[in-house]
């Protein structure tokens, strides 16, 4: 299954659910694109929730890893939401969690920003 | 051993993924080791097509397999010009943690029980690697 992103705006925040898999060749790039989408139209509170996410390869971590850089250079910020146990694994070995801000509550996470 | 040759595509990528996990689950490794295995061998065969063969379709990628009753053992060669693993940058490292790319072996490290990654003559590289099925708890 190939990754399937649906944007909300919740308040000032725009949160993208994605789901399926996060792989080259399967989304990432698709990800990429919509996140210069939304910063350059000025959506640069970023909230993305990976809850039906389970598998993300090394090209899907670059992917987050330069939104992430792309969003805090434009003065935003792209938080996580419901890492699946496979994506916090992930993030542990890459230590990307330190890196990240990663919430399990949606109200908590769209409060921080 | 079974030897399979693989095109140099995301199609043999999903092709050699797919081939691989059907042995895994035959010998019965559960739901969280398969998804290392599929995450490890995909990693793999994508460094041996996209960065060993660089998509060239008159090279291929090689993969050999090997069941035991206690581990499942693959090689995946390819046809390139050679990879120094020691010359990628530390993904750990400081500073280098907001680099876009070279994780994929940090991954197949942390995923599998052994792992070795050695140049092949003439040219190219063999990835090797050991899962080993651990008794149900």
């Amino acid at each position: 299954m190939s990754l399937k992103l649906s944007i909300r705006q919740v308040g000032d925040v725009t949160v993208i659910d994605a789901a399926g898999r996060m792989t080259l060749g399967e989304g990432s790039s698709d990800f990429r694109d919509k996140i210069k989408e939304l910063t350059a139209s000025g959506n640069k509170r970023i909230l993305l929730n990976l809850g039906e996410v389970n598998y993300i390869d090394s090209s899907g971590i670059g992917e987050l890893v330069s939104s992430f850089t792309s969003v805090s250079t434009a003065g935003g910020a792209l938080k996580l939401l419901n890492l699946t146990k496979r994506v916090q694994d992930l993030l542990q070995i890459t230590k990307l969690y330190t890196v990240f801000e990663v919430f399990d509550d949606e109200t908590s996470a769209i409060r921080s920003f | 051993m079974q030897t399979v040759t693989l095109d140099s595509s995301l199609e043999g990528v999903d092709q050699g993924e797919a081939l691989i996990l059907d042995a895994a689950r035959r010998l019965g490794f559960d739901e969280d080791a398969l998804h290392e295995i599929g995450v490890s061998v995909r990693e793999s065969l994508v460094n041996a097509v996209a960065h060993g063969n660089r998509f060239n379709a008159k090279k291929k990628v090689h993969l050999m397999l090997s069941e035991e009753p206690d581990k499942l053992c693959i090689e995946i060669a390819d046809e390139g010009a050679g990879f120094d693993a020691d010359a990628v940058p530390d993904p750990l490292g400081e500073g280098n943690l907001l680099r876009q790319s070279g994780r994929g072996l940090l991954m197949i490290r942390a995923f599998m029980d052994e792992v070795s990654v050695t140049r092949r003559e003439p040219s190219g590289t063999l990835v090797r690697m050991v899962k080993l099925r651990r008794p149900a708890a």
